[in-house]
Parts: structure tokens; C-alpha cells; sequence
């Protein structure tokens, strides 16, 4: 059978990470769990050990890319053939797992992305947000040459080989979601999305506040165009 | 020799001063191990044309003439400033490549501190060797594992 890992990165979710864990382990139990604590100041790491997770914490909080990076690192050295990755807030309904890994597992595909807009009970976010995530939809479509509605989602579940590919320094860990499928696609891997649904953030915390939508912006388009500029990875 | 191509003789000895003091300040810094000599090499070429540039002034001149300057002093400012910018650019690339080393050394202590935890847990009678050799923050992390 296959080894399975969920992994889910999580910053200061002290409040919430237990009812996550529980609920992923609930709907999925014969999946492994492993939180990554990004060096979190509050019991993020305590509560996720205790509702029965494994636990991986950074020294340091170093952002959400280097997060996950360790859970990918800790899925190869672990020798686990397929990941899921799943968001700490329980902003992602742990209830679509089963849906993002299918085509996986079937072999159809390398890579699955959740989209929260090919489900119509998902939440619709800022107009600001929406407007960022219609460019980059665009860009991402166009370039990758296949319609992708979410290309900012951390909803995801991929294969051993993205998994390899992901724990080298191709993967883009500072804000990786256009680039990250950018560089997927021109290594060859097949990309697919799959209908999820996402609920608010409890607290409406996000990574995108103050001048870093901005910079995310900036840093997008770039990483885009020098991704674009390298030659194609063909490590794999 | 044209006025234009001579440098009065105050000039060439504060420029001749500075130019052998950076340069003995820096290989001397190399010499204590205060100073890595990939970053001593931009200083270093920089005293060198100055101490060049105290005797041979009309390259100086052509210079300012080539790049369409005004003065002399106006080429100097320039390549200072010029100088400044490629010492930032390579401090830039210096600490890009530190964030990447830093991050996958912590990526791997965060991996190792889990694997020692997990052994530790796995192997009560042999715990007490272990968790010394885990150091205290393995010990911390497992409150139950204390002897």
C-alpha cells in the first residue's frame, strides 16, 4: 500500500491546530500527519503533538515556502509516496482530500491543486485580492497553456517525483504558488486542478497585508520572468 | 607638461597617503583573519588605481575626457560611487546565498531534532545516554522522558 503524508504547515495556530489535526485524522485515518511549526511564539507545537501529529519545528519562523519545504524534505527522507498539503487555519476542508489525491493516485496526473473556484460554496475574497489572483489566473493560464482558476492555492497533493523536485533549489520558497507552477510545467510535470472548498480565516489573518501584497506582486512577476529566462530543468 | 595633466603636489600626497593606508589597513585586515580575502579584493584594486592614478594623472584626464565629464574630480566621485554600488551588489549576493544556506541548515536541524525525539521516545532504557547526547533543548521538547 502507499504511504501517504498530509502535512501542514503552521505559524502561531495555537488556538486551532488541534481541531485541524483532528479533523484531517478523522476523515482520513490512514493517512500519516505532520505539522510543520514555522518557529511559532504561542502552543502551536504542543497542541499539534498532543491531537496525535507529528511535530517538525523550525529554530525560527522563516516563512510559509521554507515551511513547506521542510514538510517535503521530511516526506523523501521518509520514503512516502504521495503528499497532501493542507493550510493550518482550517481555511481548507480537509472533507476534499480524498477528491485532490484521487487523480494522483490514478496516476492521471502529478500534481493536483485545489481550487476554490471551480466549488461554488467557497468564500469570495477581497476585491483587491480577486483582482491580483485574475492577473496572475491569466498569466499562469497563458504561459502554462492550461486554464488554472487558483493559482495562489496551498490546497495541493503531488507525487514522489514533485516531491523530489520540490526539495531542491528550484523551488521557489519565498511565496511559491504562479512561479512554483511555472517551474512544474516546464520540468514536464502534469498539472491538474481539482474542485475544493475553502472557508474564510477564522481570524482573517493572511500572508497578503500591508505593503506585501505589493511586494508579492513585484516578486511574482519577476520570478515568473527569470523562470522563464532559465533553461529547462530536466534534473528530474 | 600641460597644467591640465599634472596634479597639484597636496593632492598627490593625501591621494598617495590614503591609497597606501587602505591598502596596508586591508591586507593587514586578511592577515588577522578580521577580513576574508574575497571581499578584500574590490579594496584592494581600488587603492592600487589610486596609487596608480597619483602618477599617471593624464590617464585620469582621458578618462574624464572619455566619459564626457567636466573635471577630473567628477570622474573620481563617479568611480566612487560606482565602487560603492558593486560593493553593496556583492554583499547582496553574499547574503542571498547566506539566507539559503541558513535556511537548509535549519530545515535539517528541525528534521534531526524530530528524529532524535522519535528515538529517544522509542527507547526508553537507553534514554538517558541518548537524551545527553541530544543536548537539553531534546530534553525540554520531552518533559515525560526526564529521569
Amino acid at each position: 500500500m502507499s504511504k501517504i503524508l498530509i502535512i501542514i504547515p503552521a505559524y502561531n495556530e495555537g488556538t486551532r491546530i488541534a481541531e485541524v489535526v483532528h479533523r484531517v485524522r478523522e476523515l482520513n485515518p490512514d493517512f500519516d500527519i505532520v505539522v510543520v511549526n514555522d518557529g511559532s511564539r504561542d502552543d502551536t507545537a504542543q497542541n499539534a503533538r498532543t491531537a496525535g501529529a507529528e511535530v517538525i519545528s523550525h529554530p525560527f519562523n522563516m516563512g510559509y515556502g521554507v515551511t513547506i519545504q521542510t514538510g517535503y524534505k521530511y516526506a523523501l527522507a521518509e520514503g512516502y509516496d504521495f503528499l497532501v498539503q493542507i493550510d493550518g487555519d482550517g481555511q481548507h476542508d480537509p472533507a476534499f482530500i480524498p477528491r485532490l489525491l484521487a487523480p494522483v493516485l490514478a496516476g492521471e496526473t502529478d500534481f493536483a491543486l485545489g481550487s476554490r473556484f471551480l466549488e461554488e460554496a467557497s468564500y469570495e475574497p477581497s476585491l483587491a485580492r480577486r483582482v491580483g489572483m485574475i492577473f496572475f489566473r491569466w498569466l499562469v493560464s497563458t504561459l502554462i497553456g492550461e486554464r488554472i482558476t487558483d493559482s495562489t492555492s496551498g490546497y495541493q497533493a503531488f507525487n514522489r517525483k514533485v516531491i523530489g523536485f520540490f526539495t531542491t533549489e528550484v523551488f521557489p520558497c519565498d511565496y511559491p504558488d504562479a512561479d512554483m507552477l511555472l517551474t512544474l510545467h516546464r520540468a514536464e510535470f502534469r498539472i491538474r486542478e481539482v474542485p475544493v472548498r475553502m472557508h474564510a480565516s477564522a481570524t482573517g489573518k493572511s500572508m497578503h497585508t500591508g505593503w506585501k501584497p505589493l511586494y508579492y506582486m513585484f516578486k511574482m512577476v519577476l520570478s515568473i520572468f527569470v523562470t522563464l529566462l532559465r533553461e529547462k530543468d530536466v534534473s528530474r | 607638461m600641460d597644467t591640465m595633466y599634472t596634479m597639484p603636489l597636496q593632492q598627490q600626497i593625501f591621494a598617495l597617503i590614503v591609497s597606501v593606508m587602505v591598502f596596508i589597513v586591508v591586507v593587514d585586515m586578511v592577515r588577522r583573519r578580521k577580513l576574508r580575502e574575497e571581499y578584500s579584493v574590490l579594496w584592494l584594486v581600488t587603492s592600487v588605481v589610486m596609487f596608480v592614478l597619483v602618477f599617471r594623472y593624464e590617464w585620469l584626464v582621458a578618462l574624464t575626457t572619455a566619459i564626457g565629464a567636466g573635471l577630473p574630480t567628477t570622474t573620481l566621485f563617479l568611480f566612487s560611487i560606482i565602487f560603492l554600488m558593486l560593493l553593496s551588489v556583492q554583499f547582496c549576493i553574499k547574503i542571498s546565498k547566506l539566507t539559503d544556506q541558513v535556511k537548509n541548515l535549519s530545515q535539517e536541524n528541525a528534521l534531526m531534532k524530530l528524529s532524535i525525539e522519535n528515538l529517544v521516545r522509542q527507547t526508553p532504557v537507553r534514554h538517558n545516554a541518548q537524551a545527553e547526547s541530544a543536548g537539553p533543548v531534546a530534553l525540554e521538547e520531552n518533559p515525560k522522558q526526564r529521569p
